[in-house]
């Protein structure tokens, strides 16, 4: 029988990589439990009127935008739109090659990994170097992030020594400060020599078009030091109404994704430098990338864009657990990506349509979300589409029977009673696809099918 | 997932003694008409129930869900609480059928069903405001706390009524959010994921060797008895009300 992909790569999944996940991922749900815990009587209150925040914010997202636009020009900044991933790649390179610009050095932003950005500067000529210690690993060894805060989740500190030597950073030396060390001095020249510095967004205020970054290595600032260009991707749906709001949502996701109070580094951005303002890049572009998402925001599935990208239901998923994130095949893992990478896929849906499967909808996602999106909810959703549009899903049995045996109360009873033929047959030989794969490893009870109902009955009449 | 605010309580109740029960569990069921009698009510069990539909909706073959939910609905007409001896049975009442119903004419005929829907323990604890309950059981026990029961009252009504009797400690055990890898369906289509699932949630609720794994969802512990069994290491498993149940054999 077929199998499904994501339980195919969990099953040939290194035991050693499936371990790290397990602990990394494990670790950083305790470390959110205990640092919303310590600060607050109610989380859980905190995390629904985040969701009502960004649910308000998506759902007026064509007011907000057109703010936003507006504040960040009054800032100083150049505002673009680009419709697909194709127009934000050509977007950033438009503005790079105009500037002559030939190296460039970035921080870590998933929306660029969305796009595949790096592969479009390269191809043409376009030096890009990832900043964050993680991301900088991930594209030294032509990988791809398997966490979307901790990217190199999957590795360990001597596959990245193995890296380093490969590279000609240093001997083989898995000690990870003196790894961390050799990046950093790796960095410095690239920061210095870059043309421009590109970022992502975690939040864009239409109200005072401040752009706002949190790091914790700081590599973001470098890269706006020295270069004279700053561009930000930024997806639509990353605009809040007011500064006002951070004052929950950063709250809520330093303590979701890292179990910090705050990120070491929190960074407001007002625009370019001006006369009054003397620091920073020059020019400050901003590209507000769409690449499906006001379509998510027509579907019954708009929740989803309330994410501010936490990863802590990547952590607590005990499917991504098992199964790590490249098993998702896409840029966004876990239980988000199971609802958003299919969604992002737009006409492609099918291809990822077997995401939302793979998950035992225990809602330990929806109970960690900082932003409340009811994410269970949504892989049911996307399966019921998956249904319509005859999506492959194999191990699915088929529930037609089911249904017509479950709406006849005569033939469900005469089902309940003559299955106890089950009892008497050996199981494993019976040719039954969906039986043989929970006999593997698990045994069945005895049948007792209209035991119950015969004792109801017999009640009845004394 | 969250009930609604106000359902209907009194003593006159009806029954969903779900698939598993009917199937699997006849001592699960019996036990849940004991307890409710033990507590004043008066159980009708409409003959005609089938399955809450669950299956099919986890597979996203709404059209065959409704079919049964539909059936459901007719089954159950009354204004009578329905009580459930599975938070996930329960929780496809109250929560997935209004969800497979959004776009339906007839949302309000399953709402309706979904606002008198009672998991057991909720009942017990919310409905009829039993705080303790009577009797004894001695022994040790690990509560996996089913995660179709997350954000109701639940859980800690169950944990409520089994702290009260005399002679039983409930044990803690690690990571104990985390999911027992049944899943429904998901059990037989992801096979390897749910049973490394499952080995992992035995390892934190045998830990410290209690005498049952005890929960409120038969097919949880159908899903770690049968592993337990498979792997050579049995485990003794009890739904909840079969506590209650025994523990008013052994009163005082």
């Amino acid at each position: 029988m077929a199998e499904q992909k994501v339980e195919l790569f969990a099953r040939r999944l290194d035991r050693g990589v499936q371990q790290a996940v397990h602990s990394n991922s494990a670790a950083g749900t305790e470390k959110r439990y205990h640092s919303l815990g310590a600060d607050y009587s109610a989380p859980d209150d905190l995390r629904r009127l985040a969701g009502q925040i960004r649910q308000h914010a998506i759902e007026h997202m064509d007011t907000y935008l057109e703010q936003a636009e507006q504040s960040l020009k009054r800032q100083g900044a150049q505002v673009h739109f680009a419709v697909t991933a194709a127009d934000a790649c050509r977007a950033v390179s438009d503005i790079l090659q105009k500037a002559g610009a030939k190296k460039v050095v970035k921080s870590k932003s998933m929306i660029s990994e969305e796009i595949h950005l790096n592969d479009h500067l390269g191809s043409v000529g376009i030096e890009s170097v990832e900043t964050d210690l993680g991301e900088y690993i991930i594209q030294i060894d032509g990988d791809h992030p398997s966490h979307i805060v901790k990217p190199i989740i999957h590795k360990n500190r001597r596959d990245i020594a193995k890296s380093f030597e490969r590279e000609g950073l240093g001997d083989y030396n898995d000690d990870p400060e003196t790894i961390t060390r050799r990046a950093r001095v790796f960095m410095r020249d690239k920061y210095l020599q870059a043309d421009a510095g590109i970022t992502g967004a975690n939040f864009v205020s239409a109200e005072s078009g401040r752009l706002v970054l949190v790091t914790n290595e700081g590599n973001s600032r470098f890269c706006l030091a020295a270069p004279k260009i700053h561009i930000a991707l930024v997806g639509i749906e990353k605009v809040i109404p007011s500064d006002a709001e951070l004052a929950v949502l950063l709250n809520l996701l330093g303590r979701s994704a890292t179990g910090q109070q705050l990120t070491v580094y929190t960074e407001f951005i007002n625009g370019p430098a001006r006369t009054d303002r003397p620091s920073g890049p020059r020019e400050m572009h901003v590209i507000f990338v769409d690449n499906e998402r006001s379509q998510i925001l027509a579907s019954d599935c708009r929740e989803i864009l309330r994410c501010i990208r936490c990863g802590a239901c990547l952590n607590v998923c005990p499917i991504y657990r098992q199964a790590s994130g490249h098993a998702y095949r896409s840029v966004y893992p876990g239980p988000v990506g199971a609802v958003l990478s299919p969604l992002l896929a737009g006409k492609k849906f099918k291809e990822l349509a077997d995401l939302p499967k793979a998950s035992s909808l225990c809602g330990a996602c929806n109970e960690v979300c900082p932003v409340d999106i009811p994410i269970p909810d949504l892989l049911l959703k996307l399966r019921h589409r998956g249904h319509e549009e005859h999506a492959p899903s194999p191990g699915t049995p088929p529930m037609g029977a089911f249904a017509k045996l479950a709406s006849s109360p005569m033939l469900w009873r005469f089902a309940m009673k003559s299955n106890k033929v089950m009892n008497l047959v050996p199981l494993e030989k019976l040719p039954l696809p969906y039986l043989q794969p929970w006999l593997k490893t698990r045994t069945l009870p005895e049948w007792r099918g209209g035991e119950f109902r015969s004792w109801m009955k017999d009640r009845r009449k004394k | 997932m969250t009930n609604a605010p106000s359902r209907p309580t009194g003593r006159k109740v009806q029954l969903m003694a779900t698939c598993l029960c009917d199937a699997f569990f006849d001592g699960v069921a019996k036990a849940t008409v004991e307890v409710l009698e033990h507590a004043g009510c008066e159980v009708e069990f409409p003959e005609n129930q089938t399955c809450c539909g669950q299956p099919a909706f986890n597979c996203g073959d709404w059209p065959a869900s409704r079919e049964v939910m539909r059936h459901t609905t007719r089954v159950f007409e009354s204004d009578k609480p329905v009580i459930v001896p599975s938070g996930s049975c329960a929780a496809m009442l109250f929560h997935g059928a209004p969800l497979e119903f959004e776009k339906e004419k007839d949302l309000p005929v399953v709402e309706k069903l979904a606002n008198r829907t009672w998991e057991l323990a909720d009942f017990l604890v919310n409905g009829l405001g039993i705080q303790k309950w009577s009797g004894r059981f001695p022994a040790r026990i690990a509560f996996h706390r089913a995660c179709h029961t997350r954000g109701t009252g639940s859980g800690a009504a169950a944990l409520k009524l089994l702290e009260s009797i005399d002679g039983l400690e409930v044990v803690p055990f690690g990571e104990a959010e985390q999911c027992c890898g049944f899943g429904g369906t998901f059990s037989v289509s992801f096979p390897h994921v749910s049973s490394s699932m499952g080995c992992l949630k035995l390892e934190h609720l045998t830990a410290s060797n209690p005498d049952f794994i005890v929960s409120g969802d038969m097919s949880c512990l159908m899903h770690l008895g049968g592993l337990a069994d498979r792997g050579g290491h049995p485990v003794k498993t009890l739904h909840f009300v079969q506590i209650l149940q025994t523990a008013l054999h052994h009163h005082g």
